[in-house]
């Protein structure tokens, strides 16, 4: 039976590895060769890997680190960031990346999420989407949060799924760095929506609250970061609890 | 030992390339037929579309050398499905290295692509060598080879039970990511190459 996937995220500021809470007072987590190295040692089914420096800078994603850490995992790796063209995504996969996330750019051009798929299949696409409540709707945010769009939540889920996604990566924003739990109901609103693979992100806090994501939603996955670098939970030990509350885990 | 990894430009080759590199083996990655005949091990990687991948093995005459390659071959991922007859995945033909095998899209039932770590039914065989039955391993795919005469290891995913690894002579394959697998993959990666 497929397991369900603990995912630690390496959200990457000009080569470190930084934490905010809401988006916004990042704060250095450390090196991300050397944590993506412990957490696949510790468990992880996956990682991820996000330069949020990449879109507001029109920067590229750094490709030597996507090849460093590569080079010492040995376990799935997702790089995002600054993907705007069908090329960048071949220099990723070149680097070493086996997945690729793409946000702000697929809103901007959604006909970007096709022509990766067609290119590249979509198992090798995840689109992640940032949303907080305006008027008491889930809202589709870009740039790490600062723009709102027209879009919301459930609608783009459905449109990138239609479009060739391969997964969603859903943030909630009103979650992100709480550390007070996921957001059960739109998370459950997306898994609803779609028929691929949906990663809960944004507000893991405890390990009952992933226990709460993979009891109460559909989601096949939980992405954390700050719990998992300043080692508040440590992998292995959320991996056996969430084996204990007979939740399908690779142990 | 010389190890070719087939660039066709539908691969994940860095990530192999990197597997074998933690095992102390410097691959060449190469599209060239004397390169690939003559390496000692071939593997063949993939990920993406199968339509594409052919036009691509076929631009570079691919398709005719790797059914002819008489050393070990190993297919990963789409590598594994294209060496079957034909694949849903753009309607098309495949290298035809296992007979009447026909790759087909999982139904709507489950979530597709299936992503994730899965337990494989082992049958007796080299690859599996100090693997344990029911190791997990990473597969991330939306096409599947039905159960079949040539699989060494099963894997259910919904209510489907599909080939997850086959040997047909010379050619072995996985469905699965034998290089993003931990260290059970990485000692899969170490039982082909140590095939003499």
């Amino acid at each position: 039976m497929l397991t369900k996937r603990i995912i630690p995220c390496l959200d990457i500021k000009d080569g470190r590895t930084v934490k905010g809470v809401n988006f916004e007072n990042l704060i250095d987590s450390g090196d991300p060769v050397e944590l993506a190295s412990r957490y696949a040692l510790e468990g992880a089914d996956e990682l991820v890997f996000l330069d949020i420096t990449a879109t507001e800078n029109k920067r590229k994603t750094l490709l030597e680190l996507v090849e460093k850490v590569a080079s010492v995992i040995n376990i799935p790796f997702t790089v995002g960031g600054g993907i705007s063209e069908v090329e960048d995504v071949k220099n990723l996969l070149d680097a070493g990346a086996d997945k690729v996330s793409v946000n702000s750019s697929a809103v901007k051009n959604p006909n970007l999420i096709n022509q990766i798929a067609e290119r590249f299949g979509n198992q090798c696409l995840v689109v992640a989407i940032d949303a907080k409540i305006l008027n008491n709707q889930w809202m589709v945010h870009l740039v790490g949060g600062k723009v709102p769009t027209e879009y919301q939540l459930v609608d783009w889920a459905k449109e990138a799924a239609d479009r060739g996604a391969g997964e969603i990566l859903f943030t909630s924003m009103e979650n992100d760095g709480t550390k007070a739990g996921f957001a059960i109901d739109a998370l459950n609103a997306v898994c609803d929506a779609v028929s691929i693979p949906v990663i809960a992100s944004g507000g893991a806090g405890t390990r009952e609250h992933f226990s709460d994501v993979f009891l109460k939603t559909n989601c096949d996955a939980a992405l954390a970061a700050s719990v998992f670098h300043f080692k508040q939970i440590a992998i292995p030990e959320l991996k056996s609890y969430l084996k204990s509350q007979n939740i399908n885990i690779r142990l | 030992m010389k190890v070719a990894i087939i660039n066709y430009e539908a691969g994940n080759v860095k990530s192999v390339q990197f597997a074998l590199q933690r095992l102390g083996v410097n691959p060449i990655i190469t599209d060239n037929h004397d390169e690939i005949s003559s390496a000692d091990k071939v593997i063949f990687p993939g990920v993406g579309q199968a339509k594409y991948a052919m036009e691509q093995l076929a631009k570079k005459q691919l398709d005719t050398l790797i059914p002819n390659l008489k050393q070990p071959v190993l297919g990963v991922c789409l590598g594994m499905q294209l060496m079957c007859e034909h694949s849903e995945e753009g309607n098309v033909g495949g290298l035809g290295i296992f007979k009447d095998v026909n790759v087909v899209k999982f139904s709507s039932d489950v979530k597709v692509p299936c992503i994730g770590w899965n337990a494989l039914e082992l049958e007796s065989h080299f690859l599996w060598k100090d693997i344990p039955d029911e190791s997990y391993v990473y597969f991330v795919h939306s096409y599947y080879v039905p159960d079949c005469t040539f699989a060494i290891a099963k894997t259910v995913y919904g209510s489907t039970k599909y080939t997850s690894a086959m040997q047909f002579e010379n050619f072995s394959a996985m469905q699965f990511h034998p290089e993003k697998s931990g260290d059970i993959g990485s000692k899969m990666i170490e039982n082909f190459l140590k095939q003499i």
